[in-house]
């Protein structure tokens, strides 16, 4: 399996290690109540198609990225830096 | 006080020959790692144009005034190689010296990119990876930078305490490549 880093370009998957559903960028209010935290803490789609994760290019450039890709045919479909998903600050 | 003795990261280790092929060790006066603030990304390459007549690289690039070498190695973060970074860097980024925490190894030789070839997942031929292009990948199971200094010549820096692992597995890859030549 090959990732395309925004930033290094096409890469081999022994570079990147995987962390899981994107869920991690859309953490609940610390008041949001048990349901909301149980959900994100413990309750994950175990989807057969597309799903959007997070990658971390820890033997790279060091970026999160969010990869959606398709868990049967193993397509990738899109990759981003998660700064550029939630508007994180940066230096350009 | 004992009296201590410095020692380079691969001391002992090299120079080696296998084939055509030559690993050494290179010392860089220093290292300074710099990481841009918020915003300040042109403001710094011009801070750097200035002092030491390098713009800060893009991704996966290099640019060299001799002595001075920045090479890219992250997300918002270069290398300054080769001068002690110029005080007035500091007002556009975070400045961290790295000097003694790397050891700076060159490959040389025909057959260079066939060495390495076994030991990172790294396009480097020539066509794909040209001069002055720089990489964060893999060097075995180590985090190194790789940057093309000539048509058969690459520095590869990985973290000192792995210095003497890198040495034995680029000797190993060396010893390999040299033996399929000779036959």
């Amino acid at each position: 399996m090959r990732i395309t880093c925004p930033l290094c370009g096409s890469r081999d998957s022994r570079e990147f290690s995987i962390k899981g559903h994107e869920i991690a960028l859309s953490r609940p209010a610390p008041d949001a109540g048990t349901a909301a935290w149980h959900a994100y803490l413990h309750l994950r789609e175990n989807p057969a198609g597309m799903t959007a994760e997070l990658w971390y290019h820890g033997a790279g450039c060091g970026a999160w990225l969010r990869v959606v890709r398709n868990t049967v045919t193993h397509e990738v479909l899109k990759i981003e830096l998660v700064r550029d998903v939630t508007g994180a600050a940066h230096a350009d | 006080m004992a009296s201590l003795i410095a020692r380079f990261p691969a001391h002992g280790f090299l120079p080696v020959r296998h084939g055509d092929v030559i690993l050494s060790e290179e010392i860089p006066e220093a290292i300074t790692a710099l990481m841009p603030y918020r915003g300040q990304s042109r403001a710094l390459s011009a801070a750097m144009k200035a002092a030491h007549g390098v713009a800060f690289p893009g991704p996966n690039r290099s640019t060299q005034k001799l002595p001075a070498q920045a090479v890219w190695t992250g997300m918002d973060q270069a290398f300054l190689i080769g001068v002690p970074a110029d005080a007035t860097l500091s007002t556009h980024a975070a400045l961290v010296d790295q000097g003694d925490a790397w050891a700076v190894l060159t490959l040389d030789g025909a057959g260079v990119e066939d060495v390495l070839a076994r030991l990172t997942p790294l396009d480097l031929r020539m066509s794909v990876f040209k001069h002055s292009h720089a990489a964060r990948s893999l060097l075995g199971h180590m985090n190194a930078v790789f940057i093309r200094d000539g048509t058969r010549r690459f520095t590869i820096m990985v973290f000192r305490s792995m210095a003497k692992t890198a040495c034995r597995e680029l000797e190993e890859a060396m010893r390999g490549v040299a033996a399929r030549q000779a036959r």
